[in-house]
């Protein structure tokens, strides 16, 4: 085989000049992909992961910003049934509180008019005694005078022990209460 | 795959009766004439096809990533889709995933090793390029060495030179006279191991691929011009250079993505103290 003697060189020895031109072919290759190709890459390698953690991000802030509003309308939502709670609470002690205040102003009036009533009848009891009184004796001295058959009425000795008579009855009545009116009308009859 | 194409080189040869027998494909296809030639500070720079079909590839790959990251936006274009896809495919899988969690910053290399292998292996099925530079130990050799220089500088950085150089020296929990054995081999292993095998591996890859499309493409139009059996033969070798390109679209993206990945467990390893 001819070619072969032309080739005294073996494949595993490489001439210097070949591996020169490697060195600069592949200085260049890298000198491209740092300076250029790796930067653009990994920039939007970068972006895109932003872009899409940027997404989330998002999403995540409006989430939480709905369950804050939620929560401030909860809040208020408690704070206003608190406040109406409050609110019914207080009218019905005020109520209750009126009510009270009703009840002694009426209580007090009732009990006024019952006291001024029974003064009232104190009163009447006590002029109709000395009404009776005065009658009685008018009409004892006159039974008496017409039984005696002369007039004691202006015989003013007579009307002390009239007077002393009626006391003597009363002093019995006195002691056996309310025989007074059963025994006047008993005397009037 | 080689040797059996020279076989078969050599049965057609003969059956033919000699004269232009099939020439097998060989090491001339990786060392094309040079286009241009100049020397500069001693060193002898040969530009060939591979060399353009290189700076084509990584001068495309730059235009589309630029394009698709100039105009970024949150929602993507198709453009900016693809080129993300890409992109994420190595800072999330990679950077983030392997690496750790302190691998973002480790993205834009990575993306660049990912890219730039991806695009030049791209070239071994691409019509009138059909040869991936990567098929050029050179290419391969200078990403390990970056690779290399880089995961051993972010050892020294995070875990401190002293502790760095001596748990892979003297790598804890392994007993004492273990070290006779362990000591050696993980020095070579972190040292000189792996960065040539991150080299080798995508060069071999490419290297073996590229010589399967040439042999059965290059096959299957030698059989065409030949009687005999060349009738079944022919037909199969097309085939077979259709069906390994789609195999070497597989290779592409899958070679692209291990010396990537193995990367990213390497700069885990500076990182993250234990091993």
């Amino acid at each position: 085989m001819s070619f072969l003697a032309a080739e005294s060189e073996s494949p595993l020895l490489p001439p210097v000049g070949e591996i020169i031109i490697g060195l600069i072919a592949f200085t260049i290759v890298l000198l491209v992909f740092f300076k250029f190709v790796a930067p653009r890459f990994e920039q939007v390698f970068r972006a895109r992961r932003e872009a899409i953690e940027g997404g989330i991000e998002r999403a995540e802030a409006m989430q939480a910003e709905a369950k804050a509003a939620l929560e401030q309308y909860r809040a208020q939502l408690a704070e206003a049934r608190t406040e109406a709670a409050q609110i019914r609470d207080q009218a019905r002690a005020e109520g209750q509180q009126i009510l009270e205040e009703l009840r002694t102003q009426a209580q007090e009036e009732s009990a006024r008019i019952v006291a001024r009533g029974e003064e009232q009848l104190a009163a009447s009891r006590q002029q109709v005694l000395n009404e009776l009184r005065t009658h009685i004796g008018t009409i004892a001295v006159d039974l008496a005078g017409r039984v005696v058959g002369e007039s004691l009425s202006d015989d003013a000795r007579r009307r002390g022990t009239v007077d002393r008579f009626l006391d003597q009855l009363e002093g019995m009545a006195g002691n056996a209460d309310g025989r007074v009116g059963a025994t006047v009308p008993e005397g009037n009859r | 795959m080689t040797s059996s194409a020279h076989t078969l080189g050599t049965v057609l040869a003969v059956d033919s009766g000699g004269g232009d027998g099939f020439q097998a494909p060989g090491l001339g296809e990786f060392y094309p004439e040079t286009v241009a030639e100049f020397s500069l500070l001693g060193v002898d720079f040969a530009i060939t096809r591979i060399t353009i079909i290189l700076w084509i590839a990584t001068a495309l790959m730059l235009a589309f990533v630029i394009a698709a990251s100039r105009k970024a936006q949150i929602v993507p274009g198709k453009l900016q889709f693809i080129g993300e896809s890409g992109y994420s495919l190595v800072r999330d899988g990679i950077a983030r995933d392997v690496v750790g969690p302190k691998g973002i910053p480790f993205a834009p290399f990575l993306a660049s090793l990912f890219f730039f292998i991806l695009a030049n292996n791209f070239m071994a099925i691409v019509p009138f390029a059909q040869i991936s530079p990567m098929s050029k130990f050179a290419f391969p050799l200078v990403l390990a060495a970056f690779c290399w220089v880089l995961y051993i500088y972010i050892g020294i950085r995070e875990q401190g030179a002293g502790k760095y150089f001596k748990d892979i020296l003297f790598l804890p929990g392994v007993p004492k006279p273990m070290y006779i054995l362990v000591t050696p081999i993980e020095l070579l292993q972190n040292f000189v191991v792996r960065p040539f095998t991150l080299a080798v591996r995508l060069f071999a890859n490419m290297f073996a691929g590229h010589m399967l499309l040439v042999v059965f493409s290059l096959g299957a139009v030698y059989l065409f011009g030949r009687d005999n059996f060349s009738v079944i033969f022919g037909p199969v070798s097309a085939l077979m250079a259709i069906v390994m390109t789609f195999f070497e679209l597989l290779v592409i993206f899958l070679q692209a993505y291990v010396f990537t990945v193995l990367m990213g467990t390497y700069l885990n390893g500076s990182i993250e103290a234990d091993h």
